[in-house]
């Protein structure tokens, strides 16, 4: 079918309403702008965290939409944006299936292994 | 799985305090329910900016001109952070916008009264934003994980909003006799509607039950009304100024203020349309949008010409 393979994951947005954002005209005729996730450095040091999304026209604008909206308070020193039809996630219905090979996989644990206490520095 | 093991899966995470996520399985009615919530939530912010926009211009100083400033800015991100968790339940931007412009969204009632003097920000900062804190420091602990981070991000930049309209308020209460007179107007003016923010009372409300049981509300709305009454009638002493409701007075038994009877007539008639300003905000909300079409416009006619450009120079 024609709709399957248009089906691609985006982070936390529903399929049909991320992909229509592009495209999709409004009841008011107007093109509307792709949505963006916006990730944030706070420190020197720290990766960049998830901060949430929001609207722009193009890479700069979200860039400065990004400093307006979510770092208002000092909150980063660095900012990634993307626009959100490029990530790729997941799947919520398969996590038991991708996960669990490493749920019986405790010898990768360093409490696995039972020592003599006298074993110092390990 | 049929619906009902389904029904009863989702159920069984929010008993356990497991946060749903975009892409889980709901019921449709919780997504409705927390769509219906949440964009009613960014439309309160972002028509919440109005009754304070009416005073930047206004402002008595060059200080109080740039609070407000950031004041209103910040309801505009709370605006944009929430429309972001509403789109993640399958609704887009431009579908909210309009249901907003054609008056088919609500908003909060409180913003369609108007904000006659100075004083009048104070009061907002103080009683508005007290009683939407509340609100929204129950709603950190929602079971929807979007919005709860919503709230989260909210509730870190809302208590300087409540503080800088008491400290207006306090500033007032100890000025001249005209400036104590215009502090306690703006009080009496806005008790009442900031109570009616708190939705019917319980034994009214119609989505309340199940809203408990999905987590989406952790408290009634009859519990937070009393929480921000206990509060207000004690901050409201070191204000030196009164709360306009003969029978509010401490229940030592119950360990709470008993407070008198709210015009529920007048919340009903806001609601439906007939307050004082629901027609300004819509229209200046209209305005706004329709004069800020070229802007959209313009701005995608760059990216787009950029793109073609970029495109070009790799070809």
């Amino acid at each position: 079918m024609n709709t399957a393979i248009k089906k691609y994951y985006y982070g936390d947005i529903p399929d049909g309403a991320a992909e229509n954002n592009s495209e999709k005209k409004s009841s008011t005729a107007e093109s509307t702008w792709p949505l963006w996730e916006v990730f944030i450095r706070s420190k020197q040091g720290l990766d960049h965290k998830h901060a949430g999304s929001l609207h722009a026209a193009d890479a700069e604008m979200a860039m400065q939409n990004a400093r307006d909206v979510y770092t208002r308070r000092q909150e980063g020193i660095s900012l990634w944006v993307v626009e959100s039809k490029y990530i790729h996630a997941s799947n919520p219905d398969d996590a038991e299936m991708f996960y669990e090979p490493a749920s019986d996989k405790v010898y990768r644990h360093p409490t696995f292994y039972d020592l003599p206490d006298e074993l110092k520095h390990m | 799985m049929s619906i009902h093991d389904l029904e009863q899966a989702f159920q069984d995470k929010i008993d356990k305090e497991i946060k749903i996520e975009p892409k889980d399985w709901m019921p449709e009615a919780y997504r409705k329910t927390n769509l219906r919530q949440i964009s009613q939530h960014a439309h309160s912010e972002i028509v919440g900016m109005l009754p304070e926009g009416n005073w930047i211009s206004r402002a008595p100083s060059l200080k109080r001109k740039a609070i407000l400033i950031a004041k209103v800015q910040d309801e505009a991100g709370h605006g944009l952070y929430l429309y972001s968790a509403a789109e993640t339940l399958g609704t887009s931007r431009e579908q909210m916008v309009d249901d907003l412009l054609s008056g088919k969204a609500k908003y909060s009632s409180i913003f369609n009264y108007p904000t006659l003097t100075w004083a009048d920000m104070g009061a907002v900062g103080w009683l508005v934003d007290g009683a939407a804190i509340l609100n929204q420091v129950m709603l950190c602990r929602t079971s929807y994980g979007p919005y709860a981070r919503a709230n989260v991000r909210i509730c870190k930049e809302e208590s300087f909003h409540q503080r800088q309209g008491f400290e207006t308020l306090l500033v007032l209460s100890k000025g001249t006799k005209e400036q104590r007179d215009m502090c306690q107007e703006a009080i009496n003016r806005w008790w009442w509607p900031s109570l009616m923010m708190f939705g019917p009372k319980d034994s009214e409300s119609t989505n309340s039950d199940q809203s408990m049981k999905w987590k989406i509300k952790r408290k009634t709305n009859d519990e937070l009304r009393q929480n921000f009454i206990d509060m207000i009638a004690e901050q409201i002493k070191l204000l030196g100024m009164t709360l306009p409701d003969p029978d509010l007075k401490w229940n030592e038994e119950r360990k709470h203020y008993d407070f008198g009877e709210i015009n529920w007539e007048e919340f009903w008639n806001v609601v439906k349309g007939n307050g004082p300003c629901n027609k300004q905000r819509l229209a200046a909300r209209n305005k706004a949008h329709d004069e800020g079409a070229w802007v959209r416009a313009a701005a995608l006619a760059y990216a787009e010409k950029r793109k073609n450009k970029l495109n070009k120079k790799a070809a």
